[in-house]
Order: C-alpha cells, then sequence, then structure tokens
C-alpha cells in the first residue's frame, strides 16, 4: 500500500457558474484574477475554479458574486483543480459530477428569474401561491393513431 | 450563520442559495475535502479507506452493505453537525448506484428523524415555480438564527 500525501492542504476550491446574456466565463476570469490576491484561479467552459485560504477565496466569491448577482452561482468543490484522480484531462470523457452539473445547469435561467423577482418585491412579500398545475397534455388515443397510418398508407 | 444540510448533497442551485442567503451549506464536498486533505493510504479517487465503514457503523446496521456504511461516514457527520435542511425531492440528478440508492433513502430517514427544521421543495420547471422556489427558500433560511443568536 502506498502511501499519501495531499496537496493544497487547509485550502478551499469553489466552483463559480456563469450563466450570464452579458458576461462569458473569459471574462469573469478577467476581472476575476484583477481581484484574486493569490487566489489560484481557473477557468473552464463554465465559469472558474478557485482555489486558495479559506478567507482570501470568500473575500475573492463575494467580490464576483458583485459583477452579476443573479447569474453566478458558487459550490463548493472537494477536489483541488487539476487532481488527476477527477481532471478530464487523466480521464477522458465528461469529469464525474459534471453531468449533475448540467442537468442544474438547465434550471438557472428559472432561480435567476426568480432571485431577480423575490429582489424586486423586497422583504415583505412572502411565498407566492404555487402556480397552477399545468394540464397534461393528452396522450394519443390508439384509434387516432391507427387513423393516421391509414391516411400515410393510403 | 446556521449550518444547512442540503439534497442532493452535491447541487449547485442549493449550495449556491444557502450561502447566498447567509449561511452555511454542507454538501458532500465537504466530506470528501477533509479526506482529499488527509495524508494515509492511497486510497483513490475519493481516498475512502476500509476505516470507513466501520465508522459508518454509527449511522447504518452491521448487516447494511459496506458501501452504505462507508458513504454514511461521509454524510452522517454532516447530517449531525446540521441545523436545518432543504431537500428536493424529483431531483433526478441524485441517481445512482444501488448504493447511492440506499444511502440517499438513509439520508433522508435519518434528516426527518433528527428533529431539525426541514424544507422540501421541487426543482421548478418554468419561471412562476422559479420565484416560489428561490422566495420558500429564502423565506425558510430567514426564519433561521444567525450568527451570534443561536
Amino acid at each position: 500500500m502506498a502511501g499519501y500525501t495531499p496537496d493544497y492542504v487547509g485550502t478551499v476550491t469553489k466552483y463559480v457558474f456563469v450563466e450570464s446574456p452579458s458576461m462569458t466565463p473569459g471574462e469573469l476570469a478577467l476581472r476575476a484574477y484583477e481581484a484574486s490576491e493569490g487566489v489560484l484561479i481557473k477557468e473552464t467552459c463554465f465559469g472558474l475554479q478557485v482555489t486558495g485560504e479559506p478567507e482570501a477565496v470568500d473575500h475573492l466569491i463575494a467580490e464576483i458574486r458583485t459583477f452579476d448577482p443573479t447569474h453566478i452561482f458558487v459550490k463548493d468543490r472537494g477536489f483541488p483543480p487539476g487532481d488527476p484522480r477527477r481532471c478530464r484531462a487523466n480521464l477522458g470523457g465528461a469529469r464525474p459530477g459534471y453531468l449533475g452539473h448540467e442537468r442544474e445547469f438547465r434550471i438557472l435561467r428559472y432561480i435567476t428569474h426568480g432571485l431577480e423577482e423575490v429582489e424586486r418585491r423586497g422583504e415583505e412579500a412572502g411565498v407566492p401561491d404555487a402556480a397552477p398545475a399545468r394540464e397534461k397534455k393528452p396522450l394519443l388515443d390508439i384509434k387516432r393513431l391507427q387513423e393516421l397510418i391509414d391516411t400515410e398508407e393510403s | 450563520m446556521a449550518k444547512v444540510f442540503i439534497y442532493p448533497a452535491t447541487s449547485l442551485i442549493l449550495s449556491d442559495l444557502v450561502a447566498r442567503f447567509g449561511h452555511k451549506p454542507l454538501g458532500a464536498a465537504l466530506g470528501i475535502r477533509e479526506r482529499i486533505q488527509t495524508a494515509g493510504i492511497d486510497s483513490p479517487p475519493l481516498q475512502i479507506t476500509p476505516e470507513e465503514p466501520k465508522r459508518g457503523l454509527k449511522y447504518a446496521a452491521v448487516e447494511v452493505p459496506s458501501g452504505v456504511r462507508g458513504r454514511m461516514a461521509i454524510y452522517g457527520p454532516l447530517i449531525e453537525e446540521a441545523e436545518a435542511a432543504v431537500i428536493v425531492t424529483d431531483a433526478d440528478l441524485a441517481f445512482g448506484c444501488m448504493g447511492c440508492a440506499r444511502t440517499d433513502e438513509l439520508i433522508l430517514f435519518s434528516l426527518r428523524q433528527s428533529g431539525i427544521p426541514i424544507l422540501e421543495l421541487k426543482y421548478p420547471t418554468n419561471e412562476d415555480e422559479g420565484v416560489q422556489f428561490v422566495a420558500a427558500i429564502k423565506t425558510f433560511l430567514a426564519s433561521l438564527p444567525k450568527e451570534g443568536e443561536a
């Protein structure tokens, strides 16, 4: 059994996702570098990974959020950037965890709208009533399907 | 600042909203980071060692498969630490093998048994539900004690 010596001990890594019509990950990275103060920043296709001392990362994240508050989303990451156990450069294919992010990425526009609307309504607004359930589209009737097939064949 | 367990534990949306509204999200990354940054025996890919299923005995019986106990060694301490929880009940991204599925069931059971305040939601599928989703989380988190109040 081989020994294990960890890298980046005592640091935290966070993902920054940007889903914005006015800011690309590249632009976000440039602006983040300006405010980074020693935090390691890696640009990705969806945003950034930032790694550093917890206080420095928190400070940078607070700064990054101000760039586009309702379109920038942040979460913790267990691994440091480029870790050979996770990096797709070593593994091939999508990084483990990427598909989960992709799934949630599709919902981010609703969250953005929610954040904007909640902010607009202010503190006193409570939780709005549930939207009426959408009508379910009826399934294709078997007789109608047969008619369509017959029409197609004739 | 309250410690809020999020389910799915890898959720970007929940992690962001909890942190955005001033609390600490407790997700899988914290448990994984702790193991990745601790020296010991090389046990890739997640540094889950044979010790973990033993630690998991605190949260699951000995006849429960070691895969579930090993996973609970990561999530169990986070659930113990949690002061509240936000659960998305229709999270199809939380699917996995049988070990993941059973662990997910045990996580939800443990959270509901713990007696901490829990908010259960579904992911939004349109803009109106998005407003409702965000407002519900904001209201729930606002009811939790802030830093120094606890």
